[in-house]
């Protein structure tokens, strides 16, 4: 047990250290963890072998992160991406792979091996560059997109490269391999033994089973759970339902991360998307470090130093031939000069899956082991210069790019959108004004049974607790517009507008209060408009009292302008001077204030048109009120209006 | 650019309640809104629900030297917003009245767009007056405030207008005008001849290159 948790102690602590470093000097997340990894693996040995098995299981990030993709992908999206998936994926799979193969076959390995090869490094790491990508922002432009495509492929052509590899088993190691026997990798399949049709049929059939599962019965079963309120119980669902899926696509021989990402997609228009993100989010997060950490201090050093030269020589040949081959497919499709490097160099390196190629090929007879233990450090080095090549990108290729063009046009990747917390009797009218304005809203509320009611209107709405900031990151809150408070609960609502203003400095918050009381903590957390819910209509109910004594209704109007001025110039000089630790009672220059204004108010409302005119009584006041002591002008004087 | 020490400031009081109709008047901001000591006030931004802050606007008016009403004629007369504005803010005591000089000697008057062309703002066309006698309330107003009145700047036949170029050539006139009076090269001395200010071409002074 303690066992355990000083490894475990051990990896948080490497990569807590290591990876705000990286942060600090602007390397990314990604090579900070995987000098954690390199520093607690290879060079201190505070790690050993057991990296090996760790690896496995922290692939499962990967499969994670494609669930998270899908759920921001929604079906249209995708089919809208059909051509550049095929056109970019196939180009680049196919040219890498035949350009690696030949260039083996020149070093005179066999046709079989030398495939091998190129299909394990037509590869990228999905991991890596997604992560960069999100962390850079550059995920929703172009650039980011077409990298996107060519990686969705990459994960599709795994499956068909999985089935490939063993028929190019050769028939020398094939004999050793029995001699050895099965090493023990004892894979669960349903599919073993069955005919091709019936393969086809189950892989059918699961796919279907995700797809069709996803959209009717995930929702019934989140709202089961939703209505329940216990937030644990509805990460416990979201891991469930991901580790489920990716058990079924191993069953058939599918890859889980293919399977997931379907999952995701089937997802992204349900109304609990943004609360399964945010809840698989950490885990993704976590695992994926733990995933670098391991390739960092996977790498064999020992080989590396003997091999140096050649390994090195090997792993910057074939990022450049990856590069070129990327570049090739960039002028064809005409990406823009800054996407095309983006896309270039993002791409350049080899990836986890290259590593899982690997292992399957050694396994199969297909590339001998001493060969494949020089290409795993082949790929692991082109994953650890990959954030080199990033900083490339933004220190030299950006530079260059933003002196060389007369700016190119802002590339609006998405419409800003406006984030509305909580959906109740507040925040359902402005979203339905939002709406008809002609406005996107992203909407959350944690009341199941009324998502479903709004959504027989067609409205959508997001389940979740719209007081965790988690969320409403996953709702898009660095793209947005405006944010719109409309949640019941005064601490959360103070809590949350602190946090996003710390967060986003220059976003537009409009925040419902409940008493005045509020409105200090509000506008003292941040928030730019803050509204009293129960103002406007208190003043309009003022009014029909006044029109029922038979009061003018102009004059009512007056007097309710003068009301709500005095009442919100007076509430906003009280707030500039509230303070946050002092009870209002001790606060002197609160109190003064206070009483100061109170004392005012009766003197604005109570105006008979007799006397002198103040500052509180203008507007449309004849001058033979205006200027009951001044000398009288009558030649010069407009014509009157009547006196009340 | 070298711009003379003491400039005139110019206000622009632009009342206009359908802006994504306003074709003339939204060239003729872009040209105003450009020029620096030019102050444009779009009052139907300012005050959608018409509750219009007299001290503002009081202050904005001492402010400036040179005063401009800027809309569309709506039935023969200002839009609505800008009546309000007149009833506000020329008070007693500050624009007539006992001590109401405060406006004393500022230049007025107004850039109006028309939809009807000139001949028929005459006492024979189909409006049967001329454009000014629809602005008398105005002049007369801007008189009693012991300001010095200008004749309008005008746009007649403005939603024909909108099919050649006149638009943009009446918008860019109208930023030559501003530019001129701000930095006092217009020459006033044959305004009250004149029954709209762009009746001919504007007596801009020549620029005495610096």
């Amino acid at each position: 047990m303690i066992g355990l948790l000083l490894q475990a102690f051990i990896y948080l602590c490497a990569a807590v250290i290591a990876v705000p470093i990286a942060k600090r000097f602007g390397l990314g997340s990604v090579l900070g963890y995987l000098i954690a990894g390199i520093v607690i693996g290879p060079m201190t040995g505070l790690v050993g072998r057991e990296t090996q098995d760790i690896q496995h299981f922290a692939e499962f990030g990967v499969v994670m992160m494609l669930f998270v993709v899908g759920l921001e992908l929604d079906p249209k999206t995708l089919w809208k991406m059909r051509s550049k998936l095929l056109g970019l994926g196939s180009f680049q799979v196919f040219g890498t792979a035949a350009a690696v193969m030949a260039i083996a076959m020149v070093f005179g390995l066999v046709w079989s091996v030398a495939l091998a090869i190129g299909l394990v490094f037509s590869l990228s790491s999905t991991a890596i560059v997604l992560q960069t990508l999100n962390e850079k922002g550059l995920m929703k432009g172009d650039g980011g997109q077409n990298s996107f495509s060519v990686l969705l492929f990459q994960d599709i052509a795994v499956i068909a490269m999985l089935a490939l590899v063993p028929l190019l088993a050769l028939p020398e190691l094939q004999a050793a391999m029995s001699h050895g026997g099965d090493d023990g990798h004892g894979t669960y399949s349903l599919t073993e033994g069955m005919a091709g049709w019936q393969v086809t049929l189950v892989t059918i059939a699961a796919v279907a089973a995700v797809v069709v599962g996803g959209h009717y019965l995930s929702r019934p079963l989140f709202r089961f759970i939703a209505a329940t309120k216990m937030r644990e119980v509805f990460t416990a669902a979201a891991l469930m339902l991901v580790i489920g899926i990716a058990i079924l696509m191993t069953l058939v021989g599918l890859s889980p991360a293919l399977g997931t990402f379907l999952a995701g997609v089937v997802l992204a228009n349900s109304e609990f998307r943004h609360e399964l993100e945010s809840d698989i989010e950490p885990f993704k997060g976590l695992l994926l470090g733990l995933f670098f950490i391991t390739v960092g201090a996977g790498i064999n050093f020992a080989l590396l130093f003997d091999e140096f030269a050649l390994i090195l020589g090997l792993t910057l040949g074939l990022m450049l031939l990856k590069s070129l081959v990327l570049l090739v497919i960039a002028f064809v499709f005409k990406m823009r000069l800054t996407d095309k490097w983006l896309f270039s160099l993002g791409l350049a390196q080899a990836g986890e899956f290259g590593f899982v190629l690997l292992a399957f090929s050694v396994q199969n007879a297909v590339i001998p082991a001493d060969l494949s233990q020089m290409l795993l450090l082949v790929v692991a080095l082109s994953m650890l210069l990959t954030p080199a090549l990033f900083i490339l990108f933004d220190k030299i290729v950006l530079p260059i790019a933003n002196k060389n063009q007369t700016r190119e046009d802002d590339e609006i990747t998405e419409q800003g959108t406006i984030i509305i917390a909580g959906h109740g009797r507040f925040g359902q009218i402005v979203n339905r004004v939002l709406l008809s304005s002609g406005y996107k809203t992203v909407v959350i509320d944690q009341h199941a049974d009324l998502i479903e009611g709004m959504r027989k209107f067609g409205v959508q709405v997001f389940y979740g607790d719209a007081s965790r900031p988690d969320l409403l990151h996953a709702a898009g809150l660095h793209d947005a517009k405006l944010l719109v408070v409309a949640i019941d609960d005064a601490e959360q609502a103070v809590e949350l507008i602190k946090h996003v203003r710390m967060e986003c400095p220059n976003l537009h918050i409009v925040a419902r209060a409940v008493d005045r009381n509020e409105v200090y903590r509000l506008y003292y957390a941040g928030a730019n408009d803050i509204v009293r819910e129960l103002f406007d209509s208190s003043v309009r109910a003022s009014r029909y009292a006044l029109e029922a004594l038979g009061m003018h209704p102009h004059e009512i109007e007056k007097n309710m302008t003068k009301f709500v001025d005095h009442d919100r110039t007076a509430t906003r000089a009280i707030a500039a001077v509230w303070k946050e630790d002092v009870d209002n009672f001790e606060n002197e220059e609160l109190m003064s204030l206070a009483k100061s204004i109170s004392t005012q108010l009766d003197d604005i409302m109570k105006d008979d048109g007799s006397k002198l005119v103040s500052k509180h009584h203008r507007g449309w006041t004849p001058p033979n009120v205006a200027a009951v002591q001044a000398a009288e002008q009558p030649e010069l004087k407009p014509e009157a209006k009547p006196t009340k | 650019m070298s711009e003379p020490k003491n400039a005139s400031k110019i206000l622009i009081l632009f009342a206009h309640p359908a802006q994504n109709h306003a074709k003339a008047n939204m060239a003729m901001m872009a040209q105003a809104k450009a020029l620096e000591n030019v102050t444009f006030v779009d009052l139907y931004a300012e005050y959608p629900r018409f509750k219009i802050n007299v001290d503002a606007e009081q202050q904005r008016l001492l402010e400036h030297d040179i005063i401009i009403f800027q809309f569309p004629i709506y039935w023969y007369s200002t839009p609505a917003i800008l009546k309000e504005w007149q009833d506000l803010v020329f008070e007693y005591g500050f624009a007539f009245g006992q001590d109401g000089n405060k406006l004393a000697g500022k230049k007025f008057f107004c850039a109006v767009t028309a939809a009807g062309d000139e001949l028929r703002y005459s006492d024979s066309g189909g409006n049967e007056h001329g454009l000014r006698d629809f602005l008398l309330p105005i002049e007369q107003s801007i008189k009693l405030c012991q300001m010095d009145l200008l004749p309008p700047f005008v746009l007649y036949g403005s939603l024909a207008a909108q099919q050649g170029n006149e638009i943009a050539e009446h918008a860019m006139l109208y930023g030559q005008m501003l530019t001129a009076m701000r930095d006092n090269q217009f020459d006033y001395s044959d305004m009250s001849s004149r029954e709209f200010i762009n009746q001919s071409a504007l007596p801009i002074k020549q620029q005495v290159a610096s």
